[in-house]
């Protein structure tokens, strides 16, 4: 070996390895980004078409969903996926944050690791399965209340368990997360247990705590095949919760195979709207925690 | 787990009340939940189960098909999706910081990706790949789809895998003189391994239970694929499928679900034991 | 950067330091002019005038803060990384380092770096030494032998370690990795030899050990040595300079042979420094 005799570089030769490692990194990097753009391109290309043909205001006032008559009215199915979302958050809120409060302050140890195991597997089971149970279990069981079964409520029941084991975990991670000091003061001032975790614990999770129920949400609203299982998927604006009723996600994921030109457009349509609704959830989130991780 | 004092009150009997019932409700509903699919669904597997194929709709036979296709779908999801994913993580944690605006707009274009809806990936999938690139009804097409959805937790994790080792590695290697290509691939890498795999380990997980969007891009016809343009019914579309439109398949659609569950709970046994592994390694 | 109050009759003399008389005929290896570094708009030090002498130890001494590690990493370029912004010149064999032309990896084959916290790579002794060996051009897995032993040897390590090379570098001790740390950069057969503390975080044994060591590396290499240990100073160094603060960036105080510094200052802040009033 021959020690180096010169510490300039050739200038013929610039280029060297890591220059064209950085570049191909930021090549491929740079795919994850236009991929985003370019699925919002693709959605807008699709149902732009119905604009042309459609002034937007049928969406709300055309008498009903018969696109091959030409009736557009989407208002009772973006009733119908705020509706169930609603309820769904209603129901399975209190019951996280409550289960999350068990794990973290009241229940011994050993209970405390099963929940957050079973929590933890229950949150990876796709959402078909429940969908399944909520088939076999739920819609017989309402049926038996009011027919037909499937129903507003089947959906709310259904997908809060499906959103459920999530918010568990999250609310667990928020309290856990809150820093010893504060609850250190707050015992050295002789608080009682409720006390530090409601004026202490709590507002120290909150943004944590909203993050993570903003996000469900934006989850719980594009879930598809679940709702689709047992919702009834009658295109109405319900009456009553045991009334059957269709959501955007489950019109779109029925209609998909067969609809045609501006059908299809509308759904690509309702599409978009999906994801603007996601997107804003998303920036609230944001907005909330900015670093939290949301992924 | 906290150790809070236990001074008993009125609000903390009920509080305590409160989350104790949640708490039992949870265990107890989704415990039962479980055991459910597991007690109904255990009659029908037997060996055959998973080398057969289906019988009168599903009603009868295994699920060979259905298994090889999720299979399949996985591997390509995966080989498509971590290259992409490890280059975009190494870039963002070797080349960018946090305050910088791009890193801002690539971590915000990810988390926006990580929420769209399936079904509207769906319905991007099979715009895109089945209609406008004739992919049709394909594994391939199912492939792409996923890879889309997995990529944004794909990166954050090998991402913040890579940004866990200590700087001081990387400047010593640079006052060696080694290359940001050896550091990257003889140093980091390596070192990052185990948190890579686990990345890995939980992209499968989430691929696997994904069902809306393989609906328009894999197909929905139950039988082998030879290739990977061939359509292909994935396990959770099966389930579906059997559910809805198959009166009577409700045992198959147990079992199905009881093998999916088994598939999923192992994958989450893999990650907690990779997690303790790299836990141990982190204390020494 | 924090600043310690300055008592006022201690105010330092700017731009007041005196290249060693007769030393000034030495050759020097590196030659540093007129240095100043800024990162992220703050000023760390500013004109830094320091010859470094060939084949001698050169010491650095001064309070934290003062930007002495700084300059370790401007002569190897490493402050790139830190979106640092230099101004001035470091010259080494003609050549401006400082130059966006130089090839970095020939740079830091010459100049070798060794840090506070020793940092083997977490993998078998022979990997620390083949990586950077294989970056250099030596693939011959005889020739990358062959050099480690050298290296080990010259470390006073090979007796040690010939029997577990293959077994991970993570379990030597703390004077045994930095004497690793040590040998991996000898390996690379390095002109000069910058040291940033080097003993600091290891006890009083092994610290021993590795002074000993330098004190044998001046006679092929050229030793630049970054110390808060006066004491340590006093021990091995041939000169010494002294950083100290100057409306709270760094400035080079006062540069002459180690024993003037010690016994005989020019500057009352220096005289201060070495008489321990002041850290």
């Amino acid at each position: 070996m021959k020690p180096p005799t010169s510490l300039k570089t050739s200038v013929l030769f610039p280029l060297n390895k890591d220059k064209i490692l950085l570049l191909g990194l930021r090549v491929l990097a740079g795919l994850s980004v236009i991929s985003l753009l370019f699925i919002l391109f693709y959605l807008s290309k699709e149902a732009i078409p119905v604009f042309k043909n459609i002034e937007s205001i049928k969406f709300f006032t055309d008498k009903s969903w018969h696109p091959l008559s030409g009736e557009y009215l989407l208002l009772p199915m973006i009733v119908g996926s705020l509706l169930i979302m609603a309820g769904a958050m209603l129901f399975s809120i209190p019951l996280g944050i409550f289960a999350a409060i068990l794990s973290q302050f009241y229940a011994p140890a050993w209970f405390a690791n099963v929940m957050q195991r079973l929590v933890e597997i229950l949150s990876g089971i796709p959402s078909v399965i429940y969908g399944f149970m909520g088939i076999i279990v739920i819609v017989p069981l309402l049926a038996r209340f009011e027919a037909p079964g499937t129903s507003v409520l089947a959906g709310v029941l259904v997908l809060s368990f499906i959103v459920l084991p999530n918010i568990v975990l999250i609310s667990r991670n928020a309290l856990s997360q809150v820093d010893a000091i504060h609850i250190d003061n707050a015992m050295s001032l002789g608080l009682s247990r409720y006390a530090i975790i409601r004026h202490v614990i709590l507002p120290q999770a909150k943004s944590g705590l909203f993050t993570g129920i903003v996000l469900q949400s934006g989850r719980a609203i594009g879930e598809t095949l679940a709702v689709l299982m047992v919702c009834g998927n009658v295109v109405q604006i319900p009456g009553s919760i045991f009334d059957p009723v269709r959501t955007l996600t489950s019109n779109i994921a029925l209609e998909m195979a067969y609809a045609m030109d501006d059908h299809r457009s509308a759904l690509f349509l309702s599409g978009l709207l999906l994801m603007g609704v996601v997107l804003i959830i998303i920036l609230v989130a944001e907005k909330i925690s900015p670093r939290e991780n949301t992924v | 787990m906290n150790i809070l004092p236990t001074n008993n009150n009125a609000a903390d009997t009920l509080l305590k009340i409160a989350s104790w019932i949640s708490g039992l409700f949870i265990l107890l509903f989704f415990g039962y939940l479980l055991f459910d699919i597991t007690i109904n669904g255990i009659s029908r597997i037997d060996l055959g189960f998973f080398h057969n194929t289906p019988v009168n709709a599903g009603r009868q036979g295994g699920i060979f098909p259905m298994l090889i296709s999720t299979l399949w779908i996985l591997a390509l999801c995966l080989c498509i999706a971590l290259p992409i994913g490890l280059a975009t993580a190494i870039y963002l944690a070797e080349y960018t910081n946090e305050k910088q605006t791009l890193t801002r707009f690539i971590r915000r274009s990810l988390n926006i990706i990580a929420g769209v809806p399936s079904i509207v990936m769906g319905l991007f999938g099979y715009a895109f790949f089945v209609i406008a690139l004739q992919l049709g009804f394909s594994i391939l097409s199912g492939a792409l789809t996923l890879a889309f959805m997995v990529l944004p937790l794909l990166i954050r994790s090998i991402e913040d895998s890579l940004r866990a080792i200590p700087q001081s590695y990387r400047l010593n290697a640079h006052a060696l003189g080694l290359s940001q290509w050896r550091i990257i691939f003889q140093i980091l890498l390596p070192i990052a391994s185990q948190g890579i795999l686990l990345a890995v380990i939980l992209s499968i997980g989430r691929a696997m239970a994904e069902t809306a969007a393989l609906l328009y891009t894999s197909g929905y016809v139950m039988r082998t694929p030879d290739s990977m343009m061939d359509s292909g019914r994935s396990l959770s579309v099966h389930i579906f499928d059997l559910s809805m439109n198959v009166p009577g398949g409700e045992q198959s659609a147990y079992a199905s679900a009881l093998v999916l569950i088994v598939l999923l709970l192992m994958i989450n046994i893999f990650t907690a034991f990779i997690s303790q592994i790299i836990v141990n390694k982190s204390i020494r | 950067m924090k600043t310690t109050a300055i008592p006022a009759h201690l105010k330092a003399v700017p731009d007041n330091y005196q290249v060693a008389p007769s030393a000034s005929q030495l050759p020097t290896h590196i030659n540093i002019e007129n240095l100043s570094l800024i990162i992220n708009k703050q000023l760390i030090f500013d004109s830094l005038n320091l010859p470094v002498y060939k084949n001698h130890i050169n010491t650095l001494i001064g309070p934290s803060g003062c930007g002495k590690s700084s300059l370790l990493n401007c002569i190897t370029r490493l402050s790139d990384y830190n979106k640092a912004k230099v101004e001035g010149q470091i010259l080494i064999d003609e050549n401006n380092i400082l130059d966006k032309k130089i090839d970095l990896i020939a740079l830091r084959r010459k100049v070798g770096m060794i840090f506070q916290k020793p940092v083997p790579f977490p993998m078998s002794i022979r990997k620390n030494f083949s990586l950077p060996l294989k970056e250099h051009g030596i693939k011959n897995r005889h020739d990358i032998e062959e050099k480690m032993e050298q290296a080990l040897r010259a470390v006073g390590l090979w007796k040690e370690v010939s029997s577990r090379i293959d077994s991970s570098a993570d379990k030597l001790s703390g004077g045994q990795q930095q004497r690793l740390c040590i040998a991996r950069v000898l390996a690379l057969e390095p002109k000069a030899i910058l040291m940033d503390e080097p003993c600091s975080s290891l006890d009083p044994i092994a610290t021993a050990i590795i002074e000993e060591l330098i004190l044998n590396l001046k006679e092929k290499y050229t030793v630049f040595l970054v110390t808060h240990n006066l004491a340590q100073a006093r021990r091995i160094a041939d000169f010494v300079a002294f950083m100290w603060y100057h409306d709270s960036h760094g400035k080079l105080v006062e540069h002459n042979h180690a024993d003037v510094i010690f016994e005989n200052p020019s500057n009352p802040i220096t005289a201060a420094y070495v008489q321990g009033l002041t850290e």
